[in-house]
């Protein structure tokens, strides 16, 4: 590796710490802005204004809001993402597991997501615009058209109810066996695979025929390649970059917006506690998700670009 | 013609191919059209056949058939295309893949575009021998290493580890030689192997695909526009016009004794005789000790670059590609604003940035470019094209502006009927000069015309030529004419500035200037331009006083 590389990936990386600080003060004003007071929050309708104003007191809600911030920030770098107000349990203890299995979800949906749409997506190149390529094209696309509680309960109805292979409700637990554990997601990995497949399978078709234009692909054509391996060797690598970046993305989507599929499953992921918290009005566990949440996608974004970069042999072999 | 099945030695034998492609054009049901008619040709083996015409004479066409291939649509719908005795046609796609890279291979025009940027140089060179299984890698890379080193390419052993980002154009096209050579087949396409690179590396490239084509024996099918190159490497050479065949015959009695009429005017030399005219008391842009570079580069583009034009006479910017020509003309119209020296017009200073010039210094300076397609905008018609600057820099508009067009488009020899016309409906040629009717609308002194006639077939550009010297004649305009073309240079300079690596290394009027004795440089490039002679090559490359810069 050489110094420009590090150079470029250092910037990206730099620049993704800042975004992640400009996120975390958005996150803390937008929580600041809402209406509402948490001492009111917590004591009810029928607290004394003296309690009231201990409770202020004692949470730090008399202290300017910039002092709150650095406060929260400093607990956050320390790994003290504050106290669920409704619950009273400490947030990064109730929020590791369900991490965890958010993780563990779109982790299995991203294996199977992401080698299916870039196989569907050099199959479609493959055959473009000839009825295998429509086909394709189609049902990707109308599998990301359908909302995905629709596909959901869909999923449900017929691996649950019907058919009865699946479970429709995704209970987890701690000590659970990976078998039984798989089995419990399999109709939301289902459901999260049919919802992101389409966009990135589009992405590679479209990246990869915008390459099939070039002379390099008529060199290997003219090499006496067969179309498939021309497309997976010439084509392909020059293609990755938007590839990689949709691909992310995707990823990027299964963590943070898999709230509905968590729902319809009653899956014990992030997105249900977001949701539980969001209806309790727990500012301190909206604002940890959502700084979470934050922290993956630019992560993701972070690592697409670095792709990008790495995959450029114009920047990776300098003159 | 019957019995060539049985003619031993005989390669390849072409019989009425006829190739056909449908178009789409705007607003009509598509229609089929016929590419090549009817066009039969035979080669030996070892020899090499020359094919030349002007673009749409179907050569490329031509020569890819004789891999089964067609670029975009392009079908072949009859004759016959015998390779080692059988029809390949019949083959199907499997027989196509078995042939390519194997019997035929192909060397592209660019091969700074032909090479994929994600691999190294020499998984590429190997990679038809290995995928038709002719030789294993070890084998397959020493071969290669034996190529490059016939190829005269610099460091054989290990250019092999490069990417194609890595090495010089010319140094690519000799890697794309030996890439073809590799699989050891009987029949190589070259399509214009030479017309992108500088003269100056262009010499060398023909004497290395010379060599090689000698010393292994293989065929070959040579693609160019250009006579004087395929003069040198073919025995045979067939002249093309329209898809149909106009001349086919030895190399000597091509260049000597044409039949055609066709052949006979790509075979004149067509020199413009352009008496010199003396420059005048004072220049009316003078150009000081210009420096210049790109971003904060260290690298100057333009050291101290100093010249003068005068009214309406031509200064030609000779060089090859790199040599700062056209930074000279952004420098001039103010899109690269110079680190040092100054720009003077009408006795004062211009501003340096283009943002902090008045519109009418915007006025007198305008430009034409190489690419007239990209220049123009494609949804507006040569009317609007043409009438932009008039409403612009003279706010005329309405039938006033009508009537300026019109006389315009009559300056340029094209009809009043062009108006309502979209650029994607003219010819090259056609194109070129709607670009120069929008300069001449703004009445400008200057005209800089960056490489306008290089992407033009040669009768064509010698039209566009002859319309330039003539408008100068009408309109007292000045041109900065750029070119790496000396012939083009000689038909329409006053004076010359010979420009290598940013610096200006030969000034003053065009009889000094092509007139000895010469500096090395010149003397490279004026002997670098191919010469319609049998064995001109060889002497040239004999005669050489320093190398080419591009190898």
């Amino acid at each position: 590796m050489s110094s420009p590389i590090l150079k470029l990936v250092a910037q990206r990386v730099a620049l993704g710490i800042l975004l992640l600080l400009a996120v975390s003060v958005l996150i803390f004003a937008g929580t600041q802005i809402l209406p509402g007071d948490v001492a009111q929050a917590i004591l009810g309708q029928s607290a004394t204004p003296e309690s009231l104003a201990n409770l202020r007191e004692q949470l730090g809600l008399n202290q300017p809001a910039y002092l709150r911030y650095f406060h929260w920030l400093g607990g956050v770098l320390t790994g003290d993402l504050g106290t669920a107000m409704s619950s009273g349990q400490d947030i990064a203890t109730s929020i590791k597991g369900r991490l965890w299995n958010t993780l563990f979800l779109a982790f299995w949906a991203a294996i199977v997501a992401v080698p299916l749409a870039i196989i569907l997506g050099l199959i479609a190149v493959r055959y473009r615009n000839g009825w295998v390529d429509k086909l394709i094209s189609g049902l990707a696309l109308a599998s990301t058209s359908f909302p995905e509680f629709f596909i959901g309960y869909v999923l449900v109805y017929f691996f649950a109810v019907k058919w009865q292979i699946f479970p429709g409700i995704s209970t987890v637990y701690d000590g659970m066996p990976f078998g039984e554990r798989m089995q419990a997601i399999a109709l939301p990995a289902t459901a999260l695979t049919l919802v992101v497949l389409a966009h990135m399978m589009r992405m590679t078709r479209a990246a990869i025929l915008n390459v099939m234009q070039s002379a390099y692909v008529e060199t290997a054509e003219l090499k006496g390649l067969s179309a498939f391996n021309v497309i997976r060797k010439h084509a392909f690598p020059n293609a990755i970059a938007p590839i990689i970046n949709v691909v992310m993305l995707n990823l990027a989507y299964l963590i943070v917006g898999v709230v509905v599929v968590e729902v319809i499953f009653v899956y014990p992921g992030m997105g249900q506690y977001l949701v539980d918290h969001v209806t309790k009005r727990d500012v301190p566990v909206v604002q940890a998700v959502g700084l979470i949440f934050a922290a993956v996608y630019i992560s993701l974004n972070i690592i697409a670009d670095i792709a990008a970069i790495v995959a450029n042999p114009r920047l990776r072999h300098p003159k | 013609m019957a019995d060539s099945k049985a003619k031993p030695g005989l390669l390849l034998d072409i019989r009425n191919l006829r190739i056909e492609a449908t178009v789409f054009p705007p607003g009509e049901p598509p229609k089929n059209i016929v590419l090549v008619h009817d066009v039969s040709l035979t080669l030996e083996k070892g020899k090499v056949l020359g094919l030349i015409g002007e673009s749409g004479a179907g050569k490329s066409t031509i020569g890819l058939s004789s891999m089964g291939y067609g670029r975009g649509g392009v079908r072949i719908t009859g004759g016959e295309v015998i390779l080692n005795g059988r029809d390949i046609l019949k083959g199907g796609k499997d027989g196509f893949r078995k042939l390519r890279g194997r019997e035929v291979c192909y060397v592209a025009q660019s091969a700074a575009a032909a090479f994929n940027p994600a691999h190294r140089l020499m998984d590429q060179v190997v990679e038809a021998t290995l995928l038709h299984g002719t030789a294993t890698r070890a084998e397959a890379e020493k071969r290669a290493v034996a190529l490059f080193k016939k190829l005269s390419l610099p460091n054989p052993e290990t250019i092999g580890e490069r990417f194609p980002h890595q090495v010089s154009g010319g140094q690519l096209q000799r890697v794309m030689t030996a890439m073809a050579l590799c699989s050891e087949p009987d029949l190589i396409v070259f399509d214009e192997p030479t017309t992108a690179l500088d003269v100056t590396t262009q010499i060398d490239v023909l004497a290395a695909i010379k060599d090689a084509i000698r010393d292994t024996h293989v065929a070959a099918l040579y693609i160019t526009h250009d006579l004087a190159v395929v003069a040198q490497v073919s025995d045979e050479i067939m002249v093309l016009r329209h898809g149909r065949l106009v001349e086919w015959g030895g190399t000597r009695q091509i260049i000597k004794e044409p039949r055609q009429e066709y052949t006979n005017a790509l075979v004149s030399v067509h020199e413009i005789e352009h008496a010199e005219q003396k420059p005048g008391m004072t220049p009316f842009l003078s150009v000081k000790n210009v420096t210049a570079a790109y971003g904060r580069s260290h690298i100057k583009v333009l050291k101290n670059v100093s010249v003068d034009i005068y009214p309406g006479q031509t200064l030609a910017v000779v060089g090859e590609s790199g040599s700062g020509k056209s930074t000279l003309a952004r420098a001039i119209t103010g899109l690269l604003p110079p680190e040092q020296g100054t720009v003077t017009f009408d006795g004062r200073p211009l501003a340096n940035r283009l943002a902090d010039r008045l519109k009418e210094d915007l006025r007198q300076l305008q430009m034409i470019y190489q690419m007239a397609d990209v220049a123009m905008n494609p949804r507006q018609t040569v009317g609007t094209i043409i009438g932009r600057p008039l409403e612009f820099y003279f706010g005329i508009r309405g039938r006033e502006r009508d009537k300026r067009v019109a006389e315009l488009l009559d300056k340029i020899e094209m009809g009043k009927g062009f108006s309502d016309r979209y650029p994607a409906e003219l010819s090259g040629g056609q194109k070129q000069r709607v670009c120069i009717a929008r300069s001449l609308a703004a009445k400008p002194k200057l005209i800089i015309c960056d490489e306008v006639t290089s992407a033009l077939d040669p009768l064509v550009a010698h039209g566009i030529l002859e319309l330039l010297l003539e408008l100068q004649k009408e309109e007292n305009v000045a041109y900065l004419f750029i070119t790496h073309d000396l012939a083009t240079v000689k038909s329409i300079a006053d004076s010359i500035a010979v420009m290598y690596r940013g610096e200006v290394v030969r000034y003053g009027p065009k009889s000094k200037v092509l007139a000895p004795p010469f500096d090395a440089y010149t003397d490279l490039l004026l002997s670098s331009v191919p010469e319609m002679e049998i064995g001109w090559l060889e002497k040239a490359i004999k005669g050489r006083r320093m190398a080419s810069a591009g190898n």
